[in-house]
């Protein structure tokens, strides 16, 4: 045996991933691969997964591949939660250790926000906006490709952490000095440092990309004041992500560099100074927030007016309020630590600033509950989440304005008050939101609905298990449980609410699998939609083509006079205004962007660089790097990237989908 | 060729902009290349401001006075000043459609970026030999993190300059090579901007406090 060996496995196998928990989920992630290539080699899909999937560069599918990693990413988040949560059922309860506890709320968070929040928002963004705004892919699909790939293996790196070499344990905010080489010797900080740098470059450039598409490829007619508002939402989102992303890069950068490269930005020796850290890092992170939560909105602001069969209340004022919101998130951030003593005219800015944002955020609930006012309603699965979010989001914000009240915000800091706080936003809006999205446009992406009756008891398990799961930890806050303890004794009266809350965190936990078993059944089950209007009362112009859409999108390219151009539309042709259906002469060639394996194998240059660096090996980060820039300049000597669809051949498939009129 | 580029109307109401700006797809990357260079300006301020935190963190080592040497930094300000007028005039060249003068003054500008990397490497080579390195204070660091991203800008630019060298031989003046040629010029000249504060916060700063 080489002498290298017994160190390669000291190195990448340490004690702490050699317990029960990891070797099973190792041994899980080896079966399921050799299952999965087995399948592959089996039904020769191999060619098929290259061809269709792995190499796309259409936003459609790119889309579908973002949905997918997110519910499995979801599926992990969520069962490091109940492991947390299992652990904190009873006082003085073992499940798992305090050094273990740590790497679990660690993971948890960080995935919940980078791997499944995130990934999720750019499904929807990348499924409905270009369809939204009529036009025929985003302005950059290879580069909207590599963002997925780099998103794909920076969450493949992350979780890799948990089985090889050891998880980060300095929680999702990962603040020095816990995360300071001298205090932390293992290598999952380094992991933590190097996906998010991976997944946030993809991210950065996903912003572009999207700013870009919407400001330059909107389909003719369709004026900023006629955008649908999950477009505006896309918009407002991605010019925070374009504003957020560069300070969090470069905390990142420091903090890693300071690990691996022995530089002083935040140790705590030779002047370094953590709260640089602190401050660069909510710079970004409140924000982030607002990235999260902004795409809801607009989801939001779809649904209602489509299941309310009304145009949105007040639209003026939903893209100003939404703007606004996306201002004053940059001047929010030190409310995440007005305990830093930074003095009261700091705290007190600061404060005002939160509560501000309470303002445009209460005009849009209004505006919602005043859509649904006279509608004729009907009580979809995505229409639920809408209502369920109503609440739950009020309440959620109002103790957010509390906590931005400053002294009291002392008593609260660092508590499960907090805890309560953030998971009642970021779930009552953020996840119920894009549950709403995905149940709303599911028949876009695929062509059939989810099935409504399991739907409607995945939203009940999974909201009705929401609050006995984080109403109680309100209370535990204010009776002083800290956030982040792994156990706590007996006699301080925490038993009882904390016992309610892990049976609710078990009850969303069903709620996800009735989501997941339905995602199977109606794969089967579902009635096609030929329509391509799936709800029947779509507004917006996605509705207009067949589901799944084309690749092409739109054979003829509309030309948008109405703010809800597509319900003026029916009207119009029901009326016999204009004709159902385009004429053969109307369809012209069209440009489509070619595959390219590109993106995938930039993605797994990258994931190659990363892995050497987490390690410090710098001849395998070298590597990496080496592939990386082999591969830029391999793609800057291309220039043919477009192949050409003839007017021909479009006829025909609108012909197969019943689209062509005499 | 986008779908956009397909439609008659955008067409027409261009063509009195810049080559460069004419054909829809390209004007549309020129967008998007903007925007990076949104997010490369708050890179630079992300380090500018931790430089601006770490300034006077000095530790057991040496203050911003003892290590600049501002003789190098003006020499270096003049050469990228001067490669940003040397791309000013490939980029004049090629709205005149003149490749071969584009070619030697993209060729010229290389060459001010390469001299201008050199000296920079020179700068911290003697700083790291008298024991001056990144991981001496925090000061050092945050200032061999700026300066060497800013290098590293450079380097970049220098490599994708050669690149385009080659294209430019290879096809000629195209919709495609002008507007590389146009975003590159962008990136030279937000480089040789970002330098001047670098010039001025740090290495002027440096000789104040």
């Amino acid at each position: 045996m080489p002498s290298f060996v017994p160190y390669l496995i000291h190195t990448l196998f340490p004690p702490w991933v050699r317990r029960p928990t990891e070797i099973g989920a190792e041994i899980m992630m080896v079966a399921g691969g050799a299952f999965i290539v087995y399948w592959l080699l089996k039904y020769k899909k191999l060619q098929w997964l290259w061809n269709e999937w792995l190499t796309t560069v259409d936003h459609k599918k790119i889309g579908i591949m973002y949905l997918v990693a997110a519910i499995i990413m979801l599926a992990r988040g969520g069962l490091d939660a109940l492991m947390l949560r299992t652990n904190l059922a009873m006082p003085t309860l073992h499940f798992i250790n305090a050094s273990e506890y740590n790497e679990v709320f660690t993971t948890h968070g960080t995935i919940m926000v980078f791997f499944m929040g995130m990934p999720l928002i750019f499904a929807l963004f990348n499924v409905v906006v270009p369809l939204q705004i009529g036009s025929r892919d985003v302005a950059f699909p290879r580069l909207n490709a590599i963002s997925f790939w780099l998103f794909a293996f920076a969450a493949a790196l992350f979780n890799l952490s948990f089985v090889v070499g050891g998880s980060p344990n300095a929680g999702w905010t990962a603040y020095p000095p816990l995360t300071e080489l001298a205090f932390n010797h293992t290598v999952g900080e380094n992991y933590y440092f190097i996906s998010l740098l991976m997944t946030g470059i993809g991210t950065t450039i996903t912003g572009i990309n999207f700013l870009v598409t919407i400001l330059r490829m909107r389909a003719p007619g369709m004026t900023f004041m006629k955008m649908p508002l999950f477009t505006w939402a896309t918009l407002n989102t991605s010019a925070l992500i374009l504003f957020a992303f560069p300070p969090f890069t470069i905390a990142l950068l420091e903090s890693l560099l300071d690990r691996v490269a022995g530089t002083s930005f935040f140790t705590l020796s030779h002047g370094g100074m953590p709260m640089m850290y602190v401050n660069l890092f909510w710079l970004f992170g409140h924000p982030e927030v607002y990235i999260l939560v902004l795409p809801a909105f607009g989801v939001f602001s779809e649904v209602v007016a489509t299941f309310s069969r009304k145009k949105l209340f007040g639209y003026p004022s939903m893209v100003l309020s939404m703007t606004a919101i996306m201002v004053l998130a940059y001047g929010t951030w030190v409310h995440h630590f007005f305990t830093m003593g930074a003095g009261p005219a700091v705290n007190v800015f600061f404060g005002l600033s939160t509560m501000l944002i309470a303002i445009p955020t209460g005009v849009k609930v209004f505006n919602w509950i005043l859509t649904m006012w006279g509608g004729r309603l009907t009580f979809t699965t995505p229409m639920l989440y809408f209502l369920a979010m109503i609440p739950t989001f009020v309440i959620g914000g109002a103790t957010g304005v509390m906590l931005g009240a400053v002294p009291a915000d002392y008593q609260f800091h660092n508590s499960y008050f907090v805890i309560a706080h953030f998971h009642q936003v970021l779930i009552g809006g953020t996840v119920f939101g894009l549950l709403a999205g995905v149940y709303y446009w599911w028949p876009k992406m695929f062509g059939y609905k989810l099935n409504d009756r399991q739907g409607k008891w995945a939203f009940w398990l999974f909201a009705g298990g929401f609050w006995p799961t984080f109403i109680p930890q309100y209370w535990l806050g204010l009776e002083g449980m800290t956030r982040r303890m792994y156990t706590y004794p007996f006699g301080l009266g925490w038993h009882t609410l904390n016992v309610i809350s892990t049976i609710g965190g078990f009850i969303m936990g069903a709620g996800f699998l009735v989501l997941a078993s339905n995602v199977l059944y109606s794969r089967r089950h579902q009635e096609r939609d030929e329509t391509g209007d799936a709800w029947g009362n779509g507004r917006t112009l996605e509705w207009s083509i067949p589901s799944p859409a084309p690749e092409y999108n739109f054979a003829v390219i509309p030309v948008v006079d109405e703010r809800d151009w597509w319900w003026a539309e029916k009207e119009r042709r029901q009326s016999g205004e204009r004709p159902a259906l385009p004429r053969p002469e109307d369809i012209r060639p069209i440009a489509i962007p070619k595959n390219t394996p590109v993106p995938i194998l930039l993605g797994a240059a990258f994931f190659l660089g990363a892995f050497g660096l987490v390690f410090t090996w710098w001849y395998i980060a070298l590597a990496g790097l080496a592939g990386v820039f082999g591969l830029l300049i391999y793609s800057w000597f291309q220039y043919d990237h477009y192949r050409i669809l003839s007017a021909g051949e479009v006829r025909e498939s609108e012909e197969l989908l019943g689209r062509l009129g005499a | 060729m986008s779908s956009h580029a397909l439609d008659g109307k955008a067409k027409a109401s261009h063509q009195e902009l810049p080559p460069e700006f004419q054909d829809q797809e390209e004007s549309i990357k020129i967008t998007g290349f903007w925007l990076f260079i949104v997010t490369d300006v708050l890179i630079f301020a992300s380090l500018f401001a931790t430089y601006a935190v770490l300034v006077n963190r000095v530790a057991a080592g040496p203050t911003p006075a003892q290590v600049f040497q501002l003789n190098t930094a003006l020499i270096e300000t003049l050469i990228l000043l001067t490669s940003s007028f040397t791309i000013g005039i490939a980029i004049w060249a090629m709205r005149q459609n003149r490749q071969r003068m584009v070619s030697w003054w993209l060729a010229l500008t290389v060459l001010l970026g390469m001299a201008f990397v050199s000296i920079e490497l020179v700068e911290f080579a003697g700083d790291v030999a008298v024991g001056w390195g990144w991981h001496t204070s925090a000061f050092l660091s945050s200032f061999f993190l700026l300066v060497a991203a800013h290098g590293t800008h450079v380097t970049m630019g220098i490599i994708w300059a050669v690149a385009l060298l080659f294209q430019l031989r290879r096809r000629g003046l195209t919709t495609v090579t002008r507007r590389k040629l146009y975003t590159f010029s962008l990136y030279w000249h937000f480089l040789d901007i970002m330098w001047v504060f670098i010039f001025t916060v740090v290495y002027l700063g440096g000789r104040l406090i």
